[in-house]
């Protein structure tokens, strides 16, 4: 449990704030549990006093007292649960957004390392739990121990004897019911990861339906399934089996313990020592005893498993970013190079391997560069750490003569326009997708953004035109028209440097050639195009050949076809006619 | 769900529990016994206190009387343990039942229901719908049950004890009732906005976190946070009021429950003074009084449980239920030419919309055929007929002049080495997927296969080379192909397949592994579905598909010469930049 919590702490600053309410919440459940205390002691006060001595006045006044107790006590109820909502949903709402912004600040290393998945799941369900979790601690953590021993010390008011039964009752029941959850929890744990497999196993099932049924495995996987299903249920049965002990034991344990009360009780009262009344306010508390412990039990299982969930959130907060930048702004070199690549090697993290090595090139302002190789050669890794999203592990990037690492974030990234690999737009209209290029600009340069994208025709066919709605992830668009729409939204911030990963691949030959000439329109703009296409980036003023993360060969198309072993495979693969015209060549070489 | 559709699937849960109505009878009766002793304990504890008293007492009673609660106490606890297991039993045996039905059922049902359905609904279906199934209703059941013999035996023994406290406790019971509805009514208000505000920030989640690099790329974090912080800050505001009016029931029902006791209280000791009860009786209808309102809370609770769970059950007995693919015949397909006659097919996936129409078409034994056109013109639904995924609506596919409608599907498919461009792997390892068409394979046979397809390489380099366990996750895409070539290599099927089986691959490994394909395609009858032009040049045959036709038939040069539209298509893809 220490461990726990310390492993916990990155989420106490959230707490703080709320730490009025955390405070208050409670005490007013321990109020409130007190009116329930108070009431076998009423109804003793009742027998002894009013049925006893034949007093209607004591039983009027003592009715009148438990009304009070039972009005207060939900008065005090209602103020703590207001009390624990507002803590612990202010808590939860702060830590969501915290983990958000951290989440922002993370880099594309972190990222890559914890995945996308994960995140999403720590953002909602798990601080979900924590909520709930927090909610139930602050009200029910407290009452029910404080009922337990509040029981026991009325007891020993009312007689120090009978309330040993109490003193060796509480030990023996916590430790039926600690000892048949904690053995449990780990067999829950068991459970939902023998779950998680069948849920596996059938989403399997239906995403390779094609495939089983081709391969005629569907016995097989009827076989798989069942063993699978059979394994769960096994696991289920012998949590089920544990916990099945749990209410004979705990009501065994307390029925003996009354029965001894009430022996020893009745002996007490023949002598003088204790009267009816006190008897039945004691078997009244041994009531009370176990309904708390059961709720206390069920309690932690909940708790158990929001700490859980507050262990994943906090490990969250210890990843920070590696990448440190710089805050000022630095005053650029002047330099022909746009690009210049000083002996890079990268490698990911959790691989050995270097993704590239030894990379270097320059590329001169104004230039468009190619970028071509088979399938993990390297070639987004290169690009990636032009807008430095990841730091290289040997050499230096430098962008118009300046290390990367010496920018600010803003003023490099402002520099580059990207078009990811994957198009994906947000939800908003085409209007807003637009703006994440630039915040500043115009109808005019969005049109124009939209042109040179080849996307100005989609705009012309929706009704609203800038304004049409995008619905989440783009979806509402095809392919091709996503991919030009996010080429609009790099163009649209008239970048220094416009990289496009491979993402003019779902587009025709044709648009592709216009996009081609539209940008090479731009003439300071320095290009760079990742392409598996050679006629894509034929005309680049400079091709780089990738294959297992090495440059092969950099030049021209011509000069390329002529030297570069690799480049010829690419393009005779895609062009296999020209091969015959060019054996002459190969022949020559 | 109506009246009479809840009862229809009440049925089938019953249908479905009748293997086990053994246990279910024994499961009733244990909880009626465990019931009434429970309940007979407080009267038993009522009596013995009514003997204590300062005059002194018998201990030969109390020793009497106590054993007789010792006795029932143990009776009771041995009985609800026993009640416990078998509804364990019950339960999770019901469950399993239900799934594996379910399973069954998947791999028999016709692919146009499974494309019609996501995967994530049929997965719920399976697994949580299920699961609810199980805790629900049977739970539902148990405590619906008991919930009910411990009102009328609680009744039973107050009214023994005492006619009017029991009137009185019976006419304030409703309060406690609408207490509870009255806030629940306000609270549900609240829950809708909170869930409503809640579903549009997992939206923003998904699509900002989704996407996180992308809003790095465009430096947009600030954005991102401040649009984050807009709903956050309202989703507080209605969580707040969902969470802290939701928690209102129970004080509120337990306040009015402790005004009852209080009045119990009261009207018992008057009765105490005027003879009519004992302090005994007093202490019976006290405790009664507290956990008289219990089975009500909680039938109210299980009722709607209930309705929930039938619900669940109405979407698992739906997938069960559902209509079969047509029965397969036993003949078996033998085939050793691979000669295939395609004969006036008409089909189409919705009635309304016609798709393939009079579609005829035939490949010699050992011929290559390909397959283009534009997106949506019917190349994979080509594929889907051939492998029997669909049956055609009308007309015939022949395979060696057997009708394979005729034949049994499974002979069918074993004819045919299928790669598609929807890769798909299990997760097992890598030996495992290589080999599911024929586990009987050696190590070296499959080594020969995936140095065939290319994919040794990187086999090789893994961890664990074939043992590796991998899954759809943990390969790149031009991987998952090359092993799903290897599959194929493996087999050495008469017939082959090949929907875009390359099209993640770089252009120089398809290179090599076309030429492999070229040797296992010698003397196999193929279709071969491509993008890029440059994979179906070498064909024997090219059908060019649009909208459900074909529209040009031919080899290569034949089809050039035409200057149609596949010369158009082919130039468009080849259009130089100059």
């Amino acid at each position: 449990m220490c461990y726990d919590l310390d492993s916990m702490r990155k989420l106490y600053p959230y707490l703080k704030g709320y730490l009025t309410e955390s405070i208050l919440a409670p005490s007013f459940k321990l109020l409130e549990a007190l009116m329930d205390l108070l009431v076998p002691l009423v109804v003793a006060h009742i027998i002894n006093n009013g049925i006893g001595m034949n007093d209607q006045n004591v039983i009027i006044r003592s009715f009148i007292f438990l009304i009070v107790l039972a009005v207060l006590g939900m008065l005090f109820s209602f103020t703590a649960q207001f009390f624990a909502a507002k803590a612990s949903v202010g808590f939860a709402s702060g830590l969501r957004q915290s983990l958000f912004d951290h989440i922002q600040s993370l880099s594309y290393s972190e990222l890559d390392e914890l995945g996308t998945d994960t995140l999403i799941t720590r953002m909602t369900s798990d601080i979900n739990q924590l909520q709930t979790g927090l909610n139930l601690s602050l009200r029910l953590l407290l009452r029910s121990p404080f009922i337990v021993f509040g029981a026991m010390i009325m007891a020993f008011t009312i007689d120090v004897r009978l309330a040993i039964i109490f003193a060796v009752t509480i030990p023996l029941l916590s430790l039926v019911v600690f000892a048949i959850m904690l053995k449990s929890i780990p067999l829950f744990e068991k459970v939902q990861i023998a779950l998680d497999r069948l849920l596996g196993m059938t989403r399997e099932d239906l995403t390779g339906v094609r495939v089983i049924r081709a391969f005629c495995k569907e016995e097989d996987e009827i076989r798989q399934f069942d063993e699978l299903s059979e394994d769960l249920t096994m696991m289920n049965r012998k949590v089920g089996r544990l916990s099945a002990l749990m209410n004979p034991l705990t009501y065994v344990i307390v029925n003996m313990a009354t029965v001894l009360l009430i022996y020893c009780g009745a002996i007490r009262v023949g002598n003088g020592l204790l009267s009816q009344g006190d008897v039945v306010a004691l078997y009244n508390y041994m009531a009370q005893i176990i309904i708390e412990l059961i709720k206390l039990a069920s309690l932690i299982i909940t708790i158990n498993r929001s700490l859980a969930c507050g262990r994943r959130v906090s490990s969250l907060f210890e990843i920070s970013s590696r990448m440190k930048y710089q805050n000022d702004h630095v005053e650029e070199k002047d330099d022909r190079c746009a690009v210049v690549f000083d002996h890079v090697s990268f490698a990911y993290n959790g691989s050995g391997a270097e993704a590239i090595s030894d990379v270097d090139f320059r590329v001169d302002k104004g230039q468009t560069v190619g970028i071509i190789g088979g399938t993990g050669c390297g070639k987004s890794t290169i690009i990636g750490l032009i807008p430095r999203f990841y730091d290289c592990s040997k050499g230096t990037v430098y962008v118009n003569g300046t290390d990367v690492r010496e920018y600010p974030k803003k003023q490099l990234i402002g520099k580059i326009g990207i078009v990811p690999q994957k198009a994906v737009l947000f939800e908003g209209t085409i209007r807003d997708n637009l703006l994440w290029g630039n915040e500043d600009a115009t109808e005019e340069e969005m049109n124009k953004a939209l042109e040179d994208a080849q996307a100005a025709e989609i705009i012309a066919q929706k009704e609203d035109g800038l304004g049409s709605l995008v619905e989440q992830g783009g979806r509402n668009f095809s392919g091709g028209q996503r991919q030009r729409l996010t080429i609009a939204r790099a163009l649209v911030r008239r970048p220094e440097i416009l990289i496009m990963d491979d993402s003019a691949s779902a587009l025709d030959f044709a648009t592709d050639y216009r996009l081609r000439k539209a940008i090479s329109g731009f003439k300071d703009m320095t290009v760079f195009i990742v392409s598996q296409r050679t006629s894509s980036i034929r005309d680049a003023d400079l091709i780089l050949v990738m294959d297992d993360g090495k440059i092969v060969g950099q030049g021209r198309h011509e000069q390329l076809l002529k030297d570069c072993a690799v480049y010829q495979e690419i393009y005779y693969s895609q062009f296999p006619e020209e091969r015959k015209n060019n054996t002459e060549v190969f022949a020559c070489e | 769900m109506n009246k009479s559709s809840s009862m229809n699937t009440l049925k089938k849960v019953l249908r479905l529990i009748r293997r086990y109505r053994i246990q279910v009878f024994f499961s009733i009766f244990l909880s009626a016994v465990s019931m009434i002793l429970q309940l007979y304990v407080p009267i038993l504890f009522g009596e013995a206190i009514d003997h204590i008293s300062a005059a002194g007492a018998d201990p030969k009673y109390f020793v009497g009387i106590l054993m007789k609660i010792v006795i029932v106490v143990l009776i009771y606890a041995f009985a609800s343990w026993l009640m416990n297991l078998v509804n364990n039993h019950i339960t999770y045996g019901v469950v399993e039942d239900l799934r594996k039905k379910a399973i069954r059922k998947i791999q028999d049902l016709p692919l146009s229901f499974l494309d019609q359905h996501s995967t994530g609904d049929i997965v719920g279906r399976v697994i949580a719908d299920a699961d609810q199934l199980s805790d629900g209703l049977l739970l539902g059941f148990s405590q619906l049950f008991s919930g009910i013999v411990t009102i009328f035996v609680t009744l039973y023994f107050m009214f023994s004890k005492s006619i009017s406290i029991t009137l009185m406790v019976l006419v304030m019971t409703p309060i406690s009732f609408l207490v509870a509805r009255f806030i629940a009514s306000r609270s549900y208000t609240m829950f809708a906005k909170q869930s409503e505000t809640r579903g549009k920030q997992t939206g923003l989640i998904n699509e900002m976190i989704g996407n996180e690099k992308i809003v790095k790329a465009f430096a947009r974090e600030d954005r991102a946070s401040q649009r984050f912080a807009s709903i956050n800050k309202e989703l507080q505001k209605y969580s707040q009021s969902a969470v802290f009016f939701s928690s209102l029931t129970n004080p509120a029902t337990r306040a009015v429950n402790n005004v009852i006791y209080a009045l119990v209280a009261l009207v018992g000791s008057m009765k105490i003074m005027s003879g009519t009860l004992s302090v005994g009786g007093l202490t019976v209808l006290l405790s009664y009084a507290n956990q008289y309102m219990k089975p009500f809370n909680d039938i109210s609770s299980v009722v709607t449980e209930l309705q929930n769970s039938l619900a669940c059950a109405a979407r698992v007995f739906e997938l069960i239920e559902e209509e079969a693919q047509t029965p397969d015949p036993d003949r078996q397909l033998k085939a050793d030419r691979g000669e295939i006659g395609i004969d006036h097919v008409y089909f189409s996936y919705d009635k309304k919309q016609k798709l393939i129409e009079d579609f005829s078409f035939h490949a010699d034994p050992g011929m290559t055929v390909a397959i283009v056109g534009p997106t949506g013109s019917g190349k994979t639904t080509f594929i889907n007929l051939l492998m029997r995924f669909y049956d055609v609506d009308e007309g015939k596919i022949c395979i060696d002049d057997q009708d394979i409608n005729e034949v049994s599907r499974k002979s069918l498919r074993r004819h045919y080495g299928m790669v598609l461009q929807d890769t798909w792997l299990k997760n097992a390892s890598v030996r495992e997927n290589i080999a599911i068409g024929r586990p009987d394979a050696s190590d070296e046979e499959i080594i020969e296969a995936a140095r065939r397809a290319h994919s040794y390489e990187f086999i090789r380099r893994m961890p664990e080379g074939l043992d590796t366990i991998i899954d759809d996750d943990s390969l790149s895409q031009g991987q998952k192909q090359l092993l799903c070539i290897t599959r194929v290599m493996l087999c050495m099927p008469p017939m082959l397949i090949l929907d875009e089986a390359t099209s993640s691959i770089d252009t120089r490994t398809e290179v090599l592994i076309q030429q492999a394909f070229g040797k296992l395609m010698e003397g196999r009858t193929s279709f071969i579905v491509a993008h890029r032009l440059s994979t179906i040049r070498n064909a024997d045959q090219i059908l060019v598909m649009c909208s459900g036709k074909i529209i040009e038939q031919g080899s290569h040069e034949e089809l050039m010469k035409k200057n149609g539209f596949y010369t158009k298509l082919y130039e468009s893809q080849f259009a130089k930049a100059d």
